[in-house]
């Protein structure tokens, strides 16, 4: 791999030898994709490990060497959700000991996130490039993110330049300032070897076509085309937040860092199918096929006619006008329902810059909610999962990202519904 | 007669091991969450939806796959196994080496001190060839022997 003079230097620990192993480490994640050289990171950071699990003690050692070495990011970054807000979700005592167990160097942690140059207490979400939390890179600029379903927010929606990378790498990219050039990061790389046919006779679930393709694809870039048709053309904050969703479910299910849009997304709006690579495959998408992939998923319940005892919505984080449009339904549900509270306690995940600006413009929705045992929490649902007599509950979410992490039961979004307000889904029905 | 198989040493060395194969795509995080969590001075395979490898050890082995799939913790979750002496001699990629993974394998050989032998596009034969327990021979050249 081609390297500056002073990239040389560095390499040669001419600036010491942490910020070498730092060197040494870029360029080695580099050379194994033959990346040509290493590119300026223009965008701010956005890392995936937000949690001081006890039991990822090499990380924080890691951590700890670059900060003595007075090592930082070049731009302040933002971080994944924090694991537990117990003034919003108080899981019980006991659960809080299990949680202090799993994640007993939280506190720690953020003291060498803060050391290192997080942006500020609010900065833990999985939607940093939402507007109210403000890391959004312009279109073209390169990044290192890690977060899966930020990552195929931040090339798709975006049109920024990043590839998925892990938790580790991502921090040594960005202390440097500078990526290794390949993959994703290039025109070769972005180009789609899937084209992706919906005939579908309505707009899809977005959490639903994100798993159908994700698991379809895998790692490859997808060119989808039909979507225009229910979406519109180009983006706007609602169809913004369904290719958030649509994404998420493709990055887990799969392992998609970059999908196309036709007539939506930036460079499918300028390149149209000249974006598809010579020999590209075709997977077509109908409701039936829908309906199979939702029919495949196993339910890990051990009780699958359970009374959910908690439902998530929002992984990823939901956004602002999500969060009006969730509110609104759940008001109606609970009126149809003849209900005044909801059925089980419902979790609304948002970023906190988000949540505060939804309590700002929203006041009285915001008191109302809490009456009706509906709240707005910042935590990483997965976070919750992870421990043990949590994941053992029968949990509901309308998130596909959290049903393939974790024991939690996907519903549809109307199910969620009824779910919230009656306790069941749909008709009674729970298989 | 070996079978012998030539890739693309990324961390280079030579080691023999027995084999532990995933046909599907290996899921580093769900593959050691049990492991990592409990403490574990062992690692047993704990991602059910991997029907080649579930509930078999995987510490010490020669660990043959296409590639890694999962959360991009997937290379914190190397490194920590790497630490704690748990994680497999060798990964054998059929064939190139996926970005977590070689986050993860670098990271552990830089920053821990701990190195697993990583060598990949062995090709599509090598993964249909090998099997579960078979003895494997890893060169410092890339060349793998398999039976």
């Amino acid at each position: 791999m081609y390297l500056t003079s002073a990239e040389q230097a560095i390499l040669d620990g001419q600036q010491g030898e942490t910020l070498q192993k730092v060197m040494r480490s870029v360029v080695a994640y580099g050379e194994a994709f033959d990346a040509e050289c290493l590119v300026p990171i223009e965008g701010s950071p956005h890392l995936v490990t937000s949690f001081g699990a006890n039991t990822i003690q090499p990380y924080f050692d890691m951590l700890q060497e670059l900060i003595d070495a007075g090592l930082k990011t070049r731009q302040p970054f933002t971080v994944d959700p924090r694991p537990m807000q117990y003034d919003v979700l108080d899981p019980g005592l006991l659960n809080r000991v299990v949680f202090n167990l799993i994640f007993g160097k939280q506190k720690e942690y953020e003291a060498q996130l803060k050391q290192l140059g997080l942006k500020d207490d609010n900065a833990f979400t999985c939607t940093c490039y939402l507007p109210e939390v403000g890391n959004r890179p312009a279109k073209g600029t390169y990044l290192a993110w890690s977060e899966s379903s930020a990552v195929v927010y931040a090339n798709s929606v975006l049109g920024a330049l990043t590839n998925r990378n892990s938790a580790g790498i991502d921090l040594m990219c960005d202390i440097l300032g500078k990526a290794p050039l390949f993959g994703l990061m290039t025109p070769e790389g972005r180009k789609a070897t899937w084209r992706i046919e919906l005939k579908t006779s309505g707009l899809p679930n977005a959490q639903l076509l994100g798993s159908a393709i994700g698991l379809k694809v895998m790692e490859d870039v997808p060119y989808i085309t039909g979507l225009d048709a229910f979406l519109g053309a180009g983006l706007n904050p609602h169809s913004e937040a369904y290719l958030k969703d649509m994404g998420a479910a493709s990055a887990s299910n799969g392992a998609v860092g970059l999908y196309h849009v036709e007539n939506v997304t930036p460079e499918a709006v300028e390149q149209g199918q000249d974006l598809l690579a010579p020999g590209f495959q075709t997977y077509v998408i109908t409701d039936a096929e829908l309906e199979r992939v939702l029919q495949a998923y196993p339910v890990l319940w051990k009780d699958v006619q359970a009374r959910p005892a908690r439902v998530f919505i929002g992984c990823p984080h939901l956004t602002l006008e999500q969060l009006a449009g969730w509110q609104q339904r759940i008001d109606q549900a609970l009126a149809d329902a003849g209900q005044r509270r909801a059925s089980v306690p419902t979790y609304l995940c948002a970023a906190p810059d988000v949540a505060e600006a939804y309590r700002q413009a929203n006041p009285e929705a915001f008191d109302r909610m809490k009456q009706q045992d509906v709240h707005i929490s910042n935590i990483c649902p997965l976070m919750y999962m992870n421990n043990p007599l949590c994941a053992s509950a029968p949990i509901a979410t309308s998130s596909n990202k959290l049903r393939t992490y974790s024991t939690a039961r996907f519903f549809l979004e109307e199910d969620i519904l009824q779910l919230v307000a009656t306790g069941s889904p749909r008709g009674g029905r729970h298989a | 007669m070996p079978k012998q198989f030539k890739g693309r040493p990324i961390l280079s060395g030579s080691v023999e091991g027995e084999a532990a194969v995933s046909r599907g795509g290996f899921n580093t995080l769900a593959s050691f969450q049990k492991s990592v969590v409990l403490r574990s001075k062992t690692a047993t395979c704990s991602d059910q939806n991997n029907p080649d490898l579930y509930n078999r050890q995987l510490n010490g082995k020669i660990l043959c796959l296409p590639q890694t799939i999962g959360s991009t913790t997937g290379g914190l979750v190397i490194q920590t196994i790497a630490r704690r002496g748990i994680a497999p001699k060798a990964m054998l990629f059929s064939g190139h080496i996926d970005s977590l993974a070689a986050a993860g394998v670098i990271l552990a050989d830089i920053w821990v001190g701990q190195r697993i032998i990583v060598v990949d596009q062995l090709g599509e034969e090598f993964l249909h060839s090998v099997e579960n327990g078979q003895p494997v021979r890893v060169l410092a050249d890339g060349t793998v022997e398999v039976g």
